[in-house]
C-alpha cells in the first residue's frame, strides 16, 4: 500500500465508522428534531468517507470506494478507537461527538492547505459541514451541562469515560511525519494547542470539568482496535462478504 | 324563561347552521379552509385522526427501514437509505404540525400512540427480512403511500394540502430508488432475484391493504367526501395503484403474487383476487408480527430521550432567565 493511500484511509475509515456509529440512532433519537440531526451528520460523514475513499480507490487503481469499505478486515482500518466506540445514551454520543468534531474542525482547516489538491478540496468541503457539527456538538453539551443535575452528571461521566480516547488525535509516526515533510499532510500534534481552546472554553462555560489528560488508548494507526470495530464490520460488511458476487 | 332559553338555542342553531352553510360553500368552491376558519367539530376530528395517523406511519415507517441503514451493501445504498430515512422523519415533523394547527400538541399525539388511541399504517408492522424488502417498500409502500397523497395534495385544509405537495416530491423519489433496488436486483444474481421475488411475495398483498377497508366497509368515507377532504375513494386508489405497478412488475421480470390478476378490457383495468381481510383486521387490531415491536421501541426512545428534553428544557429556561 502506498503511504499517500494509507493516510488518506486513515482519515477516510474515521469519517466512515463514525458515521456508522451515528446511524443507529435512526429513529432513537430523544426528539423527532435530533433523530433528523444525528441522521445528517452521519450523511455528511458518510460523503466525506466516499469521497476519500473513491480518491484512495482511485489511488489504489484496482479498488473501489466500496472495495475499500466493504471488503477489509479489521486489522487494515485506521479509524481513531474514538469513532468506535459505542453510542451510550445520548450525552455519552455527545461527547464523542464535540471532541471529534472540534479535533476534525482544526484537522481539516490544516489539511485544506495540502499541496494535495483533491484532498484540499475535499477538506474545504467539509470544513462547511464540520463547522454545523460542531455547533450542533457545542450546543448540547451546553444545555446538558447547565441543564439539570441528571444531565450534568451524565454528561461529565460521558466525557470522563471517553477522554482516553482522545490522545490518539494527536499522535505524529513515521508516515505522518513524512506527509508532512511533503506538505501533504497535517502536523497533529500542533493542533493540540487550539483543540484544548476550544474543548477548555466550552466545558468551561457548561460549568463541566475538564478530565485530567491521563492514560491514553493508542493503535489505531497500525489498525489496532478496541473489540467494538469487529462487530461494526461484521454488520456492515455482511451482504458484500455473504454475495460476492453480486452487485449493488 | 323557559322561552329565552329555547329562543337562545335557536338563535344558536341558526348561527350553526349558517357558519357550516359557508363551509360547505366555501369546500364546494374548492376554496381552502385555514386553521383560523370556523370548521365542524366532525371535520377537525376528523383531520386530527388522518393527520395524526399519517404523521405516525411516517415516524413509526423509519423503524423497518432502519433495521437496514447499518448492514446497506454500498456506500451508496446507505446514502440514499440514510436520506429517506430522515426524509420520513421530516414529514413526520410537517404532518405534526399541521395537525397541531388544529389545536392538539405534538405531546398529545404522542400520548395517542403510545396509549394505543391513535394508528398508524399497518404495513410497517410486517417485519423486513432482506435487503430487497428496502427495495419493496420504496417501490410498494411508497407508491401506494404516493397514489393515496396525490389525491390528499387536493385536501381541503389548507395547511394539509401544502404538506402533502412538499411530501409528494420526495416520495416519488422514495419509489424510484425502491424500484431501483428493484430492478437491479431482479437483473443480478440467481440469488438477489430470488430474494427480489420473495419480498414482492410478501410485500404486495399487505401493500394493497394499505388504502383500507373496501368502500362498502368504511364508515367514514361518507362524510370525507362531502368535505372534500378525501377525494377518492379506497377501491379507487387501491385500483389506481394496482393497474400502475403490475406493468413495472412485468418490466423487470417479476411476478404479482396473484393469480386471479387479469387485465379486464372491459373495464380497462385489472381485476384482482380476494383481499385477506381476516389478515388486514388482526393486523389492524394489534396482531401483526411487530406491533409490539414497533410500539415498544418508539416508546422505548421517548422515554430514553426524556432526560435529555428535560435538560434542553431547564437550559432554555435559564437562558431566558439570564437576559
Amino acid at each position: 500500500m502506498q503511504d499517500l493511500e494509507k493516510y488518506i484511509l486513515r482519515i477516510a475509515d474515521s469519517s466512515l465508522i463514525l458515521s456508522h456509529r451515528l446511524s443507529e440512532w435512526c429513529s432513537k433519537g430523544p426528539s423527532l428534531e435530533e433523530d433528523i440531526a444525528l441522521s445528517n451528520i452521519s450523511l455528511d460523514l458518510l460523503g466525506q468517507a466516499n469521497s476519500l475513499l473513491e480518491y484512495c480507490g482511485k489511488i489504489n487503481g484496482t479498488k473501489t470506494a466500496d472495495d475499500l469499505a466493504f471488503k477489509r478486515g479489521e486489522r487494515e482500518f485506521f479509524n481513531f478507537q474514538i469513532c468506535e466506540q459505542e453510542n451510550g445514551h445520548f450525552g455519552d454520543t455527545i461527547a464523542r461527538q464535540f471532541l471529534f468534531d472540534s479535533f476534525t474542525l482544526l484537522f481539516f482547516k490544516k489539511l485544506s492547505e495540502s499541496k494535495d489538491e483533491i484532498l484540499s478540496a475535499i477538506a474545504l468541503k467539509s470544513i462547511k459541514e464540520i463547522n454545523y457539527h460542531l455547533r450542533h456538538s457545542s450546543n448540547w453539551v451546553l444545555r446538558l451541562g447547565d441543564g439539570t443535575a441528571t444531565s450534568k452528571e451524565k454528561i461529565q461521566n460521558s466525557f470522563n469515560k471517553i477522554w482516553k480516547y482522545t490522545g490518539e488525535f494527536f499522535e505524529m509516526d513515521q508516515l505522518d511525519l513524512k506527509m508532512l515533510d511533503l506538505k501533504i499532510g497535517v502536523n497533529n500534534n500542533q493542533l493540540k494547542k487550539e483543540w484544548d481552546i476550544i474543548v477548555n472554553d466550552t466545558l468551561k462555560k457548561a460549568k463541566l470539568n475538564r478530565p485530567e489528560d491521563g492514560f491514553m488508548m493508542t493503535g489505531s494507526k497500525n489498525g489496532i482496535h478496541t473489540e467494538l470495530l469487529g462487530k461494526i464490520l461484521s454488520e456492515m460488511q455482511y451482504i458484500p462478504r455473504a454475495y460476492p458476487d453480486a452487485k449493488w | 324563561m323557559k322561552n329565552d332559553i329555547f329562543s337562545i338555542n335557536l338563535q344558536k342553531h341558526n348561527y350553526l347552521n349558517m357558519q357550516e352553510e359557508i363551509f360547505q360553500d366555501k369546500i364546494n368552491a374548492e376554496k381552502k379552509i385555514e386553521p383560523k376558519d370556523w370548521m365542524p367539530d366532525g371535520y377537525r376530528s376528523h383531520l386530527i385522526r388522518q393527520i395524526s395517523q399519517h404523521a405516525h406511519s411516517e415516524i413509526i415507517g423509519m423503524q423497518p427501514e432502519g433495521n437496514w441503514i447499518t448492514r446497506a451493501p454500498s456506500l451508496r445504498a446507505k446514502m440514499i437509505l440514510l436520506a429517506k430515512v430522515q426524509d420520513e422523519a421530516g414529514h413526520g415533523l410537517y404532518l405534526y404540525s399541521a395537525c397541531e394547527t388544529l389545536g392538539v400538541t405534538r405531546d398529545e399525539l404522542n400520548k395517542q400512540l403510545h396509549e394505543g388511541k391513535a394508528k398508524y399504517s399497518s404495513i410497517f408492522n410486517y417485519p423486513t427480512l432482506s435487503w430487497a424488502d428496502m427495495g419493496a417498500i420504496g417501490w410498494l409502500v411508497d407508491g401506494a403511500a404516493i397514489v393515496n397523497q396525490v389525491s390528499l395534495q387536493k385536501t381541503s385544509y389548507g395547511p394539509y394540502s401544502r404538506g402533502m405537495i412538499k411530501i409528494c416530491k420526495e416520495e416519488s423519489f422514495h419509489q424510484r430508488q425502491g424500484y431501483e433496488i428493484m430492478a437491479h436486483m431482479a437483473n443480478g444474481t440467481k440469488e438477489q432475484k430470488e430474494m427480489a421475488q420473495d419480498a414482492l411475495n410478501r410485500f404486495w398483498w399487505p401493500s394493497i391493504m394499505m388504502f383500507g377497508p373496501q368502500d362498502s366497509d368504511s364508515p367514514r368515507t361518507g362524510n370525507a367526501m362531502k368535505w372534500k377532504i378525501k377525494r377518492k375513494t379506497n377501491d379507487e386508489l387501491r385500483q389506481n395503484f394496482i393497474d400502475k405497478t403490475v406493468a413495472q412488475a412485468e418490466l423487470i421480470g417479476l411476478k404479482i403474487p396473484d393469480p386471479d390478476l387479469k387485465w379486464n378490457e372491459e373495464r380497462g383495468s385489472y381485476d384482482f383476487g380476494e383481499i385477506d381481510w381476516e389478515e388486514f383486521w388482526n393486523v389492524v387490531n394489534g396482531n401483526g408480527p411487530c406491533n409490539e415491536q414497533r410500539l415498544e421501541h418508539h416508546k422505548k426512545a421517548h422515554t430514553e430521550g426524556e432526560w435529555v428534553r428535560e435538560a434542553a428544557k431547564a437550559y432554555a429556561k435559564k437562558q431566558t432567565h439570564n437576559e
